[in-house]
């Protein structure tokens, strides 16, 4: 699981800092940062990465949005996406996941969750 | 006279054949019977040979020996099952207490990491939506000359709310505002509607004892059914570090604007000397 990279995409700071520290059990990964979805769009032409994770609700470009240009593009549709939001209704994790996104975490997250989703997204993967 | 004699060899030859196997049987019986007596005969020289019934007890405290070894196999078994099944519970605990830990480390750094008033009442906001599941809340601060607390940042209320002011003492917010403690219940039901003198959490801001103002919860998101022990530690939290963030904030603001004044005059008795 070394050297794993990963973008989270998230207009909070409290939440990249969180998610951030919960990546860290993945010894040696790297973690590029993304405020929106055209920022994440722009990070991924020049940043290599193993999986997203992205928040829905953002200024600028919403996650779904993301989710949706991510898997039309045929050089990052193989990018495991995990959405972490505050909508935790079924009808917006049907949503999420009908528009591409691999797994749906709802806030507030447990790190231990976010990591068992994660692992078992790369041995899938693998 | 040939069928007579006939019938009557017939009966000489089934005469003789139930005669044949009459001797038969009681040959068969007296073998039983030799036999029998063979098997007594070895069993008692068996039970009274010393050699024999020696072995026969070694054999026996043998099998009591390894019996007594299943047991505390066994015994041990269920020992080392009842304590992979602590370790479990403890590993799922300390996990439990780390991520509470994660929780509330994130929490505390970014409340100071800004003194702009702005930035650190978003940064509250934030904490209580993603950290602690907030859907509708509400932040209060008292004001000092008034004695009464006002709504300064809200989320998730319907648009045309409006806002009463609460004095200390006065029902649950200003109870929570005169006491220093903390309020909360838990959401009851699909049925429950937004009140907001009686919100399910009410946490006090406080520096020491001075209590500053209020974080009301007024409904929880739909993935979340009730308040979570990190959440108790994270309102703790809230009530002393939200507290001294915003207090600090807002002075810094205050002095900063004090300090744009005083330059002001400062230049302005600077130009005026000059030209005098």
């Amino acid at each position: 699981m070394d050297s794993l990279r990963f973008l989270i995409v998230e207009d909070s700071p409290t939440m990249r800092q969180l998610i951030s520290f919960s990546l860290k059990r993945f010894k040696g990964c790297k973690i590029v940062e993304a405020v929106d979805g055209v920022d994440a769009l722009k990070k991924l032409q020049t940043e290599e990465v193993d999986m997203i994770l992205t928040d829905i609700n953002m200024p600028v470009m919403d996650g779904l949005k993301l989710v949706t240009l991510v898997k039309q593009n045929p050089k990052l549709r193989e990018l495991p996406i995990v959405i972490i939001t505050t909508e935790g209704a079924q009808e917006d994790r049907d949503r999420g996941l009908a528009l591409g996104a691999d797994a749906y975490i709802s806030k507030p997250i447990q790190s231990s969750h976010l990591l068992k989703v994660i692992t078992d997204l790369l041995e899938k993967k693998r | 006279m040939d069928d007579h004699s006939d019938l009557f060899k017939k009966s000489q030859e089934f005469l003789q054949m139930v005669n044949q196997q009459k001797d038969f049987i009681q040959d068969v019986l007296k073998e039983n019977e030799r036999l029998r007596f063979q098997i007594a005969g070895l069993q008692g020289k068996s039970t009274s040979d010393p050699l024999v019934s020696q072995e026969m007890a070694l054999l026996k405290k043998k099998v009591e020996q390894l019996e007594a070894q299943k047991a505390e196999i066994e015994r041990r078994f269920q020992n080392v099952e009842a304590e992979n099944k602590d370790f479990a519970q403890r590993y799922i605990e300390i996990e439990e207490q780390n991520n509470n830990l994660a929780n509330l480390y994130v929490a505390s750094y970014q409340l100071h990491s800004t003194l702009d008033f702005q930035e650190v009442l978003h940064i509250v906001m934030e904490i209580v939506i993603n950290l602690i599941g907030a859907e509708i809340f509400s932040i209060m601060l008292l004001d000092e000359k008034t004695n009464d607390l006002g709504v300064l940042a809200h989320e998730g209320y319907d648009e045309d709310v409006k806002f009463p002011r609460v004095h200390i003492g006065e029902g649950v917010i200003g109870s929570v505002v005169k006491t220093g403690e903390s309020y909360y219940i838990n959401q009851a039901g699909s049925g429950y509607k937004v009140d907001f003198l009686h919100p399910l959490a009410c946490i006090p801001l406080k520096i020491k004892e001075n209590v500053i103002g209020v974080i009301n919860i007024h409904k929880l998101l739909v993935q979340k059914d009730a308040f979570t022990a990190v959440d108790y530690e994270l309102f703790s939290l809230l009530a002393a570090h939200a507290a001294t963030a915003i207090f600090s904030s807002r002075l810094y603001s205050q002095s900063e604007r004090k300090l744009t004044t005083i330059q002001g005059f400062l230049d302005l008795l600077t130009t005026s000397g000059q030209r005098g």
